[in-house]
């Protein structure tokens, strides 16, 4: 038993990185006021994009890089539309989310049933010898290590940059930011920005790494689940983070339990992710949680007086 | 009175040269002129609507003109953005506070300081500042937690760090009790003191009088005059800001005052929004026939005493709402209307109308419950002819006959919100800011209007911030201070002082030594 | 952002209201036929298969009608929850739970139900479609949770749930193992309006919904209720307007209508449960809804117009090798237009003074 520990966790770690990742971006937006539902659309062009570039390069890393730069042309549309012309956040996410997966589809058609290699993996040094643990969590591919740069970075740049507290400001009161002179559009567009390449990176991980073959609607509601956690996480990086683990390990379960055919139907040990998301809510906003840590003037869109 | 002054010897800070600017077919700013000199506290005066703010927006670079030029220190500039005038040593303090209600008061400093993080550094600096100029400040505390007070400091010192030669000053003491105004003042006299050049903007004509050495007078868009408000008197001033032919509101008659109708006794209610004020122990009561105003700074209970007086919300612990012997502390508010009861919210766009309706759609909104508008097929008929009515009683006027609600000016539309109510003749009507931020014409009409239907037995409740109009139209007055609500005491005994007092106490028991 | 600004319209001119969304449309087009051009695809062809043959054969136009009355019954439906500000984004889950609870009643009176049956099916569908409608807007109510991700979350539950039931309990013995139900029986299937014509009864009660929504939304206390809440909250609450039993109300309204789409499909189209029984209709229907400018008659005809496309592109599956992933893409930038005209007839588009 103790020898599966390790492919247990590294599994798992596999299944909530992508999550960490995209949760991780779009909590970024969030913080700065902007409310983008396109998630799903953004991972999945990531996804598409990402696996394709990875064939036609003959390199996943390449791949990744594609996936990133998808991710963020898709919030490229979701900005030029919410914030250049400030229509309603919620429905452009969703038109966002549409046209993703149309184009997705439609740029992943010739690549269906493809193969890739695995990633290659990194061991840290002494770190990657610990007995049991040390194989699972020090010896990963580079996404991971990324994404753990990445949570540290964001919760850095947040809480102590100017850069952070001016995103903050940005969320918490468009008008007064406005009237202080900060640049409202311009700080919300590199949100928006680094939200898309994250979920970009995050649909590249599931095609290139995760499941290492693209198929049509791949990402199966991820960036809706990513949304969620943005919401679980009320504010609070360590708590997206545990989230997202823990709808890793959620997922992984439920495929092991479906694999070790114990009686339940797979369509109902399928349909755990979505209820646990909503179980989640509902836990949160029975903690007392309801309402606090969303920022001030999330989904409002911003137009400035002359 | 006289022309813009010689500037004489004295190089001027800033000066403006025929500053003008449009909105559509509307003149905001015709040609205005205006020069502010070092060691000057110059009030800018207007009433709402003059054009005071667009001017101070283009001081600030928030907004650029359509004609004229703006000079600093002799030099002509262009004024691009806020970043630009404050490097030339403009500095700002808002009416409407610039503030981050979740984050901290040195996260505010550094978001309004240009490079700077909140960290110890700054908290030096601003800590400085602070003691120079007798500002009051807890550096760690979350703004949202702060008085209004409280958070006009924020501003100042915000404003005060980087070391401004202009301070431009815009309606600072709306907020303020009369004791805190006190303790501004003492600060901007320190600054003058110390060569800085003020722009104090107000309506206030008595703390113009007292504080400033020169005077702009804005209306309509146009400066009608420059002038030394030390040697005028408050209603010359006015005659000049207004024009001619606003009125006192007529005292009105004495009225024995009749039965209670609203009864409210020892209500206590916690906030449903986050950042609420808690009502603690709240009693009061109205007469038929008498004006009651309710004092107090904003943010200090007000809005969640309308809430709970109209039914709208809060969550009501300990306590009971009668109106007219009927205990309504748990009926909605259609079902209070029904009892004789009208409300008038302080947010006339998006709380008291729908912005983007017409004006006989509106009328929907406080009618349905109580008034024919044709059942639940609402007869647009009857709408336009209710609309109408009030429009022509109350002489509201918009760009058509119909506007939407969004479309008129601030007075404009509360006369027509105010005229909405009384036109549904109720017997008592609670108003949240019956005048704030609305001409003088307008306030005084509405203020006359509360009286009058006070005179014909109605019972009329005003929540206000206006200590000045709580004096003028009110029989009884009570003072607010974070959700405690004082005794009302008759307004003809008490003083200004007093009530002001009051206002920064949450303590029952020390009025009486007041 | 690049030198533009907006400045909001005051005036809002009653034509613009009505071009806008046709204009949308046409751009929308521009924009998809670039591509296709670009994908090496005869423009002439696309014009054939997406708009000339649907719309001039007699089989073409039965069919635009056909799927255009789900389309419209979900979209009259998502009006008053979008009206209203609530976000429900899963009608095709509540439609997948009409046609699985309508089904169930078919299935279980299969071979002795009588007249019975369908009124039964019918109530049974709107009873399921408001039922789990109702779940994201008690979920907000109760727990102040976000509608629009639990009722999207629910849209893979009910997939979900329906795939498990027709490939399990449900599943017809004599199918081969086919994952699909039993037939439906005569007595389970929506008649055609005339004998032997393909256009049901369903369709009329499409237009039936149009008419009664038409009302309601313009001439009624409560349209006004939903408008009010919509636009400006605190002063629906100032009027008496009761949040929490709006956000229930236009969740059961636009629940049971999805459901309704579905029982009707499923009787009158399908005759039987199988793993799939919609192509995307609650998400189309949302674009619908957009696309009508929220208002019951422009839906109708939008309904119809991505009806047509709906039909266009499974000839174009065959025609020009163009999946329905083009169709899906062409959706979705179809709503960014129209979100656009909406923004332009508000704002003026200035350059930066």
């Amino acid at each position: 038993m103790i020898e599966l520990i390790p492919l247990i966790l590294t599994t798992i770690i596999t299944a909530a990185t992508p999550l960490v990742i995209a949760a991780l971006g779009e909590h970024v937006v969030e913080r700065s006021g902007v409310l983008n539902l396109g998630v799903e659309g953004m991972m999945i062009m990531g996804a598409s994009l990402g696996f394709a570039g990875a064939v036609v390069l003959d390199s996943s890393l390449a791949g990744l890089v594609i996936g990133m730069a998808a991710g963020m042309a898709m919030a490229g549309v979701f900005a030029l539309f919410a914030l250049g012309l400030a229509t309603n956040q919620v429905a452009t996410g969703l038109a966002v989310t549409i046209l993703g997966l149309g184009l997705a589809g439609l740029i992943g058609q010739s690549f269906v049933g493809m193969p890739r290699p695995p990633i290659g993996l990194i061991s840290i040094p002494v770190l990657a010898d610990i007995p049991v643990l040390g194989p699972a969590l020090f010896r990963q591919d580079v996404v991971v290590y990324l994404s753990v740069v990445l949570v540290v970075g964001v919760a850095y740049v947040l809480r102590t940059t100017r850069a952070g507290l001016i995103l903050r400001g940005v969320g918490e009161s468009h008008g007064s930011a406005h009237a202080l002179g900060l640049p409202v559009l311009k700080v919300r567009l590199m949100a928006v920005l680094f939200g898309g390449l994250c979920a970009g990176l995050a649909g590249a991980y599931l095609s290139l790494v995760y499941t290492r073959f693209w198929s049509p609607g791949m990402t199966a509601g991820r960036g809706w689940i990513a949304l969620a956690l943005v919401v679980f996480a009320a504010g609070q990086v360590w708590r997206l983070v545990a989230g997202a683990y823990l709808f890793g390990a959620i997922m992984i379960a439920q495929l092991h339990a479906q694999a070790g055919a114990i009686g339940i139907p797979s369509q109902l040990l399928s349909m755990l992710p979505y209820l646990m998301t909503i179980a989640a809510l509902v836990v949160l906003s029975m903690a007392g949680r309801r309402g606090t840590g969303a920022a001030g003037s999330l989904g409002q869109p911003f137009v400035p007086d002359r | 009175m006289s022309t813009a002054p010689d500037p004489g010897p004295v190089q001027p800070l800033i000066r403006c040269v025929g500053i003008t600017k449009r909105f559509g077919s509307l003149v905001a700013n015709d040609a205005v002129e205006l020069t502010v000199l070092p060691g000057e506290i110059h009030a800018l005066l207007g009433e709402n609507g003059a054009g005071k703010s667009t001017l101070v927006k283009m001081l600030y670079g928030l907004m650029k003109p359509d004609a004229g030029h703006i000079e600093w220190k002799g030099r002509r500039v262009d004024l691009v953005n806020p970043e630009a005038a404050r490097a030339l040593g403009i500095g700002m303090v808002f009416q409407h506070f610039s503030l981050f209600d979740d984050l901290s008061v040195l996260e505010n400093i550094a978001l309004g300081t240009p490079g700077a993080r909140a960290d110890a550094a700054l908290a030096d600096r601003a800590t400085r500042v602070a003691r120079t100029y007798g500002l009051d400040l807890d550096l760690e505390r979350p703004v949202w937690t702060l008085s209004a007070g409280e958070r006009q400091r924020i501003e100042i010192a915000r404003c005060l760090l980087q070391e401004p030669e202009l301070i431009v000053l815009d309606e600072p003491t709306s907020v303020l009790t009369p004791q805190e105004t006190e303790t501004l003042f003492a600060s901007l006299e320190t600054l003058r003191a110390r060569g800085a050049g003020l722009l104090f903007i107000s309506h206030k004509l008595e703390e113009v009088r007292r504080l400033c050495s020169a005077a702009t007078i804005l209306r309509g868009g146009k400066v009608v005059a420059h002038a030394d408000p030390r040697a005028e008197t408050a209603a010359s001033l006015a005659r000049l800001m207004v024009g001619e032919g606003v009125s006192d509101v007529r005292a009105k008659a004495a009225v024995g005052s009749g039965p209670a109708f609203l009864v409210v006794d020892r209500l206590s209610v916690k906030p449903e929004i986050s950042h609420g004020i808690p009502l603690r122990e709240v009693s009061l009561t109205v007469r038929s026939g008498e004006v009651v105003a309710i004092a107090g700074v904003a943010g200090n209970g007000q809005s969640e005493l309308f809430a709970a007086l109209s039914g709208e919300g809060g969550m009501i612990t300990a306590g009971t709402i009668t109106l007219d012997g009927a205990d309504v502390t748990r009926l909605a508010i259609g079902q209070r209307r029904r009892l004789g009861a009208a409300y008038v919210p302080e947010g006339r766009l998006g709380h008291a109308t729908l912005p983007q309706r017409s004006l006989s759609d509106n009328i929907t909104l406080s009618w349905h419950e109580t008034e024919n508008v044709g059942g639940w097929f609402l007869s647009l008929e009857r709408l336009k002819q209710a609309a109408g009515a009030i429009i022509h009683r109350f002489d509201v006027r918009g760009p058509s006959t119909d506007p939407r609600a969004a479309q008129l000016s601030g007075g404009n539309l509360q006369k027509y919100i105010v005229g909405r109510e009384i036109e549904r003749k109720p017997r008592l009507i609670i108003v949240d800011q019956p005048t704030w931020g609305v001409d003088a014409r307008a306030a005084a009409l509405i203020r006359q209007t509360l009286v009058d239907i006070a005179r014909d037995g109605a019972a009329v409740l005003v929540i206000t911030q206006d200590l000045d109009e709580a004096f003028e139209i009110s029989d009884r007055i009570a003072a607010i201070c974070g959700g405690v609500l004082h005794t009302p005491v008759a307004t003809a005994s008490t003083t200004r002082e007093a009530v002001g007092l009051k206002m920064t106490s949450t303590d029952r028991q020390a009025e009486v030594a007041a | 952002m690049m030198g533009l600004t907006l400045v909001p319209r005051t005036k809002v001119s009653r034509l613009r209201e009505v071009v806008t969304p046709l204009i949308a449309f046409a751009a929308a087009l521009v924009i998809a036929g670039i591509v296709l051009k670009a994908m090496g695809k005869s423009l002439m062809v696309a014009l054939q298969v997406y708009i000339i043959e649907p719309l001039t054969t007699s089989w073409g136009l039965q069919e635009v009608i056909l799927k255009a009355t789900p389309l419209t019954l979900i979209a009259i439906g998502l009006i008053f929850a979008i009206r209203a500000n609530r976000w429900n984004i899963g009608a095709e889950g509540q439609y997948v739970i009409g046609g699985l609870c309508g089904g169930a009643v078919a299935i279980f009176a299969h071979g002795w139900g009588g007249f019975w049956v369908l009124p039964l099916m019918l109530a049974a569908g709107v009873a399921g479609g408001v039922a789990y409608g109702l779940v994201p807007g008690v979920l907000r109510n109760r727990f102040g949770i976000s509608e629009i991700l639990s009722s999207l979350m629910l849209v893979y539950v009910a997939e979900l749930l329906l795939d498990f039931l027709v490939r399990g309990p449900w599943r017809d013995p004599k199918a081969f193992n086919f994952p699909k139900s039993v037939n439906f029986d005569a007595a389970a299937t929506l008649g055609p309006i005339v004998e032997g014509g393909k256009l049901h009864w369903g369709v009329m009660v499409a237009v039936l919904a149009v008419v009664v929504a038409l009302v309601m939304l313009g001439r009624s206390l409560f349209g006004f209720a939903v408008s009010a809440t919509g636009e400006a909250p605190r002063a629906a609450n100032f009027a008496g307007f009761n949040d929490r039993v709006l956000t229930l109300q236009v969740f059961a309204i636009s629940g049971g209508l999805a459901g309704l789409a579905g029982v009707i499909e499923v009787s009158a189209n399908i005759g039987q449960l199988q793993p799939s029984i919609s192509q995307g209709y609650g998400f189309t229907a949302i674009i619908v809804a957009f696309l009508g400018r929220l208002n019951p008659f422009g839906a109708l005809i939008a309904a119809v117009v991505l009806s047509m496309l709906l039909i266009g592109s499974e000839t174009a599956q065959i025609m020009l090798k163009l999946p329905f992933d083009m169709t899906r893409a062409f959706l979705g930038l179809l709503l960014l237009c129209v979100l656009a005209g909406e923004a332009l007839t508000r704002f003026r588009l200035v350059r930066k003074p």
